[in-house]
């Protein structure tokens, strides 16, 4: 991972997304209109957080079977990027939402869904901060993290399929697949997912690396 | 009563009448019992007994919520065998959260509040679709609508109980 080429790549994305994303032609739809673009920067906080998370799950399985405290660093790190996409995963959601739906939160179920979902992690973190013991505080919230994971699954992927819901996909309202069609989209949706993703990847790892450096201090002292 | 204020104070009740009655099951146990336990049998068999108990409980508080319930302030249900069979698999998935949770809590700092905070959030998705589920058995609706949800509630529970039993060994240890 100290490689510098995909850190490069994730930045040159980025960048690619936001002049693309707001210059570029996007296709005219009826109530959407040039909202659209929200997609570019929306879409990919959900992305990129379920990502995270995933991996997250990942480390803290391997925490709980090896015991090696480096991999418990991984999964909190990785947590608290995904509630910083999260978060933004909401706001630029409630932006979009004030202008096609009228306003910021209207208790669609999707919303509620990302609301609860980030409860969840905060009452990780909660627990976290709750244990003294080091060895007891990454046991203990590794079991919570994987069996959050678990019911956030059904969550975000089950449940609003149940309901009829405003949000694009839902509810006979055009989805995803509709607008990925569009080879216009396409083109800058992709790389945005990569780019947006990568550098979440790199938030966490510099804030790993920190910890580390920290952890390190501490022991010499 | 509008039966969908009916409803949703319904299944208030029964979330905190569950976080407060269920949620006891690992945080009432002293130091030394614990210990004690740990000694003479797996894991495993220690959450089996936990959780049997627990649904137990927690079908009980439920249905006796139920009846209290529907005898003061009217009963709207008009498709009984479902509503109570959602009650039934609601209790299942709760009484599933709310051990492995308090559990979790034991081991932590022993506080009620965390236990609630740690356990809401999670007990949402379950709550979610067994609102729906009763607002449709309310209203009568035909079976086969409900057939979809039902088997999402119990898949869920499924998921629920299943990681529960993975995980437990990992706590109990400690």
């Amino acid at each position: 991972m100290r490689k510098s080429w995909w850190k490069i790549l994730g930045v040159s994305l980025v960048f690619y997304t936001i002049i693309g994303g707001l210059l570029m032609e996007a296709p005219r739809l009826a109530i959407l209109n040039e909202t659209i673009r929200a997609m570019h920067f929306h879409v990919p906080m959900w992305f990129g957080m379920i990502i995270m998370l995933t991996a997250s799950v990942y480390f803290s399985i391997r925490y709980l079977r090896t015991g090696n405290l480096k991999y418990d660093t991984y999964a909190i790190e990785l947590v608290n990027t995904s509630i910083l996409f999260g978060l933004l995963g909401l706001a630029t959601g409630m932006i979009w939402a004030q202008f096609t739906w009228g306003a910021a939160w209207s208790g669609d179920p999707k919303q509620n869904g990302s609301a609860i979902g980030l409860l969840i992690y905060f009452a990780y973190i909660l627990l976290r901060n709750s244990i003294a013991d080091t060895q007891q505080k990454a046991k203990i919230s590794s079991v919570y993290n994987i069996f959050a994971y678990a019911t956030l699954i059904p969550l975000l992927f089950i449940l609003p399929r149940l309901t009829d819901s405003l949000h694009p996909g839902n509810g006979g309202n055009p989805g995803f697949n509709a607008y990925e069609l569009d080879g216009r989209l396409r083109m800058i949706f992709y790389p945005a997912v990569i780019g947006w993703t990568l550098l979440g990847v790199w938030l966490t790892e510099l804030r790993i690396r920190l910890n580390f450096i920290k952890s390190q201090i501490d022991e010499q002292d | 009563m509008q039966t969908i204020t009916w409803n949703a104070l319904f299944w208030i009740i029964i979330v905190f009448a569950n976080i407060n009655g269920v949620a006891k099951s690992f945080l009432q146990e002293g130091e030394g019992r614990m210990l004690y336990y740990y000694t003479i049998c797996k894991p495993q068999v220690i959450l089996s007994g936990k959780l049997l108990f627990n649904v137990v409980l927690s079908t009980l508080i439920a249905s006796v919520g139920f009846m209290v319930y529907a005898f003061i302030l009217g009963n709207p249900v008009s498709n009984h065998s479902y509503f109570l069979l959602t009650i039934l698999l609601v209790s299942i998935g709760f009484a599933g959260i709310l051990t492995l949770v308090s559990g979790i809590v034991s081991k932590a700092n022993n506080s009620t509040a965390l236990l609630a905070i740690l356990s809401f959030p999670i007990l949402l998705p379950i709550l979610l679709v067994a609102i729906r589920l009763s607002k449709n058995a309310i209203d009568g609706i035909d079976a086969t609508l409900m057939n979809e949800k039902l088997f999402t509630l119990i898949s869920v529970d499924a998921i629920v109980i299943a990681t529960a039993y993975l995980l437990f060994p990992f706590i109990w240890r400690s």
